[in-house]
């Protein structure tokens, strides 16, 4: 009744609390026996309690493949719908420990349709178990969980031959196996790989020396866990390895303290250092290091940190602090792995959010180089990625990024895409290397504003205002200049009178109210366009000084261009392309500028063109020249 | 690279700096045991020398321990914090209690729904949870941003991909995200960081004579006169503590002479039985803890 059960005294609380601690994932095939694997690592590592125990033997009656007997595979398929129908569909955490270690399992499912959740299992884990069945040897996922291993960046393997009570613990077939696998992995660039024959089921060499492998001189698995040293070759542990601090936070609680927060991704920051900020290259020094209330002069890789610098310096979320000696690289473009992690295909060009440390951009996948097939290795060409498929991509960022290659670091190398209409992570992936480097390091933080949609489209974003009496030539030279501009590469577009009076303009006539009106609309949408940062053609008669003044007010200095189609009436009306003049005389057409309605000529445009002296290419080519 | 506890207070700040930035109304579950007392603490160092910025929320069944609500006064009192304590008034007001409405309907009520209204009525988009991933079996598959629709359901299968520490925080309108910073520790590792912190936790976490009667094979406390007492049940003084702290009549003691937090460390090092082996709504059924979440449940 409610005792603690106490059963001896336990010496573990002399365990460094500093200890390190292992994270590994488990993966193979489905039914390898991974959840019967991880069940035995937790029994035996006494992390199952008394009640849970009991609840697994009432699940194992309902649930369960081994009849009478515990099935500790369920004691992990935590979810209804799991148990229900036989499979794992997550990724699970687990913790067990010894009297040496921490562990921390990401228990990841072998169904294809998941292996997201084994590279999302791969990202945090330092050592895999790949486990294969005896009786089946490599199977195409076996290979497959190989090269994800690999590709997240884990240098350690351990191949665990299970259910070798099915195969008589023959020892010709462990070696086979292993034989298969190291000529298989050469190449995938594993620093430790070792085959360890067990039963997850009955225990042999999990925890246990087996008896029935006298053949087998090594570890039993446990002993290897324990004593494995996965920090000797980590790029990020190297002590002459820089800094490299992402800046996820800013700290100014009162204006005497500007806090820069954030989590140290490689190397050491110390108080006094010199260090640069990234990507804006400000060199500055380290003033104080606060972990919570607690100063120190000193802090190292994978802790989180408060840092004041001596100077008053420009920095923000998803900058780098780096060492001044050997600061990182910043580029916009690089060459990368992706593996793509949703059902709706990637398509090269459209634009995804990329999260890379703490900087969050817009990005486009520019080219595809090739997919690759995790089954054989080879490599295929392809237009789309679709779910699964990992391939070698060209991809395109909105703006510079500071990186490391994410062999070398996978916090600075690592990144997810998301999808900006749907908010999923539809892919992970690592930036290998630069295609360029940023010309301009001195980037400027832009909003999305005019000037940056300007800067987009490599020019300066203008309303050219042409006025001008019916058959003046304001459309003819407003359509040669918009070839022009276009052939420059330059983003355009015609206002006239035509179309808009089809659509926006349809219920305004041409009393002088109406004039007015359909002047301000026009000067409107000429401004959202311009806001847009493109060069905006207005072509309308727009008799009135008043309004073509109201116009020219909603754009600032130098953006508005009144050029006046000077032409003679009575040139206008002996070309009178679309007969207007005629029915105006003949009393068909009412208020017609200059018969019955007023021209105001502006008495000061910007450019004054006089179309009986200058052909409409001249004209255009003239305006073409003032805009420079 | 650092490793043991200050690798995992080192993730747990990141954790919460993550989650502030997308934050548009963070608030800190603060249910008053030794989950959310580490909470804190890691909020405090991670916004340090600022205050944490956001509010503390209980969601208060009126039936806790007196010395879980003289604890919160304190905390609420150092942090400096807003504390917001919510209870289901009109549940309150229908008499819903723990003994004639059995635990499973009362936990429902005055906790799952309760979270939601003050969720819905405050429009709280980021939620500091305490759960850690070795709780429970489907707490073991949840992500540290873990996102629920608008009914605040949580839909397991269509979880997204959690790689490195890249959080995606991207929230959808209606959306909001429970944010879990303790998700890796264990229980051990909380104990252990209570002691190296020195972290104030409710004294009922350490053994202490106290009036007990025997229910359903456990010790329930007599913590005040509205525990009705059954025919034949008389309260008796036994040296006892909690592992877990929530609603005296629904919390379970167990025997215990740990009056530090070196004994505490060992006992719980030694224990056969899970922590939640006290709480009642996790075993009455497979899936129990699941279902809940799937319908609010923190
Ligand atoms: N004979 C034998 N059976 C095993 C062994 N390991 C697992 N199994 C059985 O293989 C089946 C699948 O195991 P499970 O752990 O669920 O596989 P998972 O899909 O990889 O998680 C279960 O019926 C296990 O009991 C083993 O070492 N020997």
């Amino acid at each position: 009744m409610g005792g603690t059960g106490i059963t001896e005294s336990v010496q573990s609380t002399s365990m460094d609390i500093d200890a390190a601690t292992l994270r590994f994932i488990t993966c193979g095939s489905v039914d390898d026996g991974k959840s019967t694997l991880i069940g035995r690592l937790l029994h035996e590592s006494r992390s199952i309690f008394a009640d849970q125990l009991s609840a697994l033997e009432t699940d194992s009656k309902q649930y369960g493949t081994q009849g009478e007997r515990i099935d500790f595979a369920l004691l992990v398929d935590g979810l209804q719908a799991e148990r229900e129908q036989g499979i794992t569909i997550d990724v699970a955490y687990r913790f067990f420990s010894t009297d040496r270690r921490k562990f921390i399992v990401a228990d990841t499912p072998g169904h294809e349709q998941y292996t997201r959740n084994m590279a999302t299992g791969a990202s945090t884990a330092e050592l895999a178990i790949l486990l294969v069945d005896a009786r089946k040897g490599l199977l195409t996922q076996t290979r497959r969980h190989s090269r994800i291993v690999a590709m997240m960046g884990i240098r350690h393997v351990v191949l665990a031959i299970n259910k070798m009570d099915m195969v008589h613990f023959d020892a010709a077939v462990f070696k086979s196996i292993e034989s298969q696998y190291r000529e298989f992995c050469v190449g995938l660039n594993f620093s430790t790989l070792i085959a360890i024959p067990l039963s997850a089921l009955e225990g042999d060499n999990v925890y246990v020396r087996s008896s029935n492998t006298p053949w087998y001189p090594g570890p039993t698995l446990i002993d290897y866990l324990n004593s494995i040293d996965t920090a000797a070759d980590d790029p990020t542990e190297n002590a002459a390895t820089s800094l490299r601090l992402p800046v996820q936070y800013i700290n100014r609680p009162h204006q005497d303290f500007r806090g820069v927060c954030g989590r140290i991704a490689a190397g050491v920051v110390k108080v006094g250092e010199k260090v640069c900020i990234l990507p804006s290259g400000v060199c500055t020094t380290v003033k104080e290091i606060f972990v919570g209330e607690l100063e120190s002069a000193m802090r190292s890789a994978g802790e989180s940190v408060t840092l004041t610098f001596a100077d008053d310096v420009d920095v923000g979320r998803g900058d780098v602090i780096a060492s001044a000696e050997f600061p990182a690289e910043v580029a916009d473009q690089f060459g990368a792995r992706l593996l793509w992690l949703a059902a709706h295909p990637m398509i090269p060009g459209r634009p995804y959010w990329l999260k890379l440390h703490c900087k969050e951009v817009t990005a486009t996948i520019t080219e595809i180089k090739y997919c690759e097939d995790v089954d054989t290795g080879t490599r295929q060409v392809a237009k789309t990625l679709a779910l699964n498929e990992i391939a070698m991509v060209n991809i395109s960022m909105s703006q510079p990024v500071v990186f490391e290659p994410y062999s070398r670091n996978r916090t600075l190398g690592g990144f997810i895409l998301i999808d900006k209409l749907t908010s999923a992570t539809v892919g992970a992936g690592m930036l290998e290397f630069a295609l360029r480097r940023a010309s301009n390091i001195q980037w400027q933080k832009l909003d999305i504003n005019k000037q940056a949609r300007e800067f987009i489209k490599q020019q300066n974003a203008r309303c050219i205002w042409f006025t001008g009496l019916s058959g003046a030539g304001k459309s003819t030279i407003a359509n040669l200049l918009e070839k022009q501009l276009h052939a420059n590469g330059k983003h355009t577009y015609i206002l006239d009178g035509d179309n808009v009076r089809h659509g926006l303009n349809r219920d305004l006539g041409f009393t002088e109210a109406d004039r007015v009106e359909n002047i301000r609309r026009v000067g409107e949408v000429a401004k959202l366009m311009v806001d847009a940062g493109l060069i905006v053609l207005v072509s309308f008669i727009s008799p009135f000084a008043a309004e073509r003044q109201l116009a020219r007010g909603l754009f600032s200095d130098g953006e508005f261009l009144e050029v006046f189609v000077d032409s003679p009436i009575e040139e206008c009306e002996r070309r009178d392309a679309k007969g207007l003049y005629a029915k105006a005389r003949r009393g068909e057409l009412k208020n017609f500028t200059g018969i019955d309605s007023l021209y105001q000529p502006p008495t000061e445009p910007d450019i004054h063109l006089f179309t009986s002296d200058m052909s409409a290419e001249a004209c255009a080519k003239f305006i073409m020249d003032r805009l420079g | 690279m650092i490793s043991g506890l200050r690798l995992l207070e080192a993730e747990s700040m990141e954790i919460f700096r993550e989650a502030i930035v997308s934050a548009r109304r963070p608030v800190l579950m603060y249910s008053i045991g030794k989950d959310s007392s580490v909470m804190l603490h890691l909020a405090k160092k991670a916004f340090f020398p600022a205050k944490p910025p956001l509010p503390l929320l209980h969601v208060d069944t009126t039936w806790k321990f007196r010395e879980m609500y003289a604890h919160r006064a304190r905390v609420a009192a150092e942090s400096g914090m807003e504390l917001i304590v919510h209870t289901n008034s009109a549940a309150l007001g229908a008499g819903i209690n723990p003994f004639t409405h059995g635990s499973s309907y009362y936990t429902d009520v005055m906790k799952t729904e309760a979270l939601k209204q003050v969720l819905d009525e405050r429009q709280f988009d980021v939620v500091f949870g305490g759960a850690r991933r070795d709780e429970e079996k489907s707490r073991a598959k949840e992500r540290i941003f873990s996102f629920r629709s608008a009914g605040h359901r949580w839909d397991p299968k269509a979880q997204r991909p959690e790689l490195w520490n890249l959080y995606n925080t991207h929230i959808k309108p209606g959306e909001s995200i429970r944010v879990y910073p303790l998700s890796n520790w264990t229980e051990f590792d909380v104990w252990q960081y209570i002691k190296q912190e020195v972290i104030p936790v409710v004294p009922l976490y350490f053994a202490k004579l106290r009036p007990v009667v025997v229910r359903d094979g456990g010790w329930i406390m007599v913590d005040d006169d509205r525990l009705p007492l059954l025919p034949g049940e008389k309260p008796q003084m036994q040296s006892v503590r909690f592992r877990t702290l929530g609603c005296y009549p629904l919390s379970g003691a167990i025997e215990s002479v740990a009056t530090t937090l070196d004994a505490l460390i060992d006992e719980t090092l030694a224990s056969q039985f899970s922590e939640r082996q006290g709480r009642r709504i996790d075993t009455d059924k497979p899936g129990s803890m699941e279902k809940k979440k799937q319908d609010g449940y923190f």
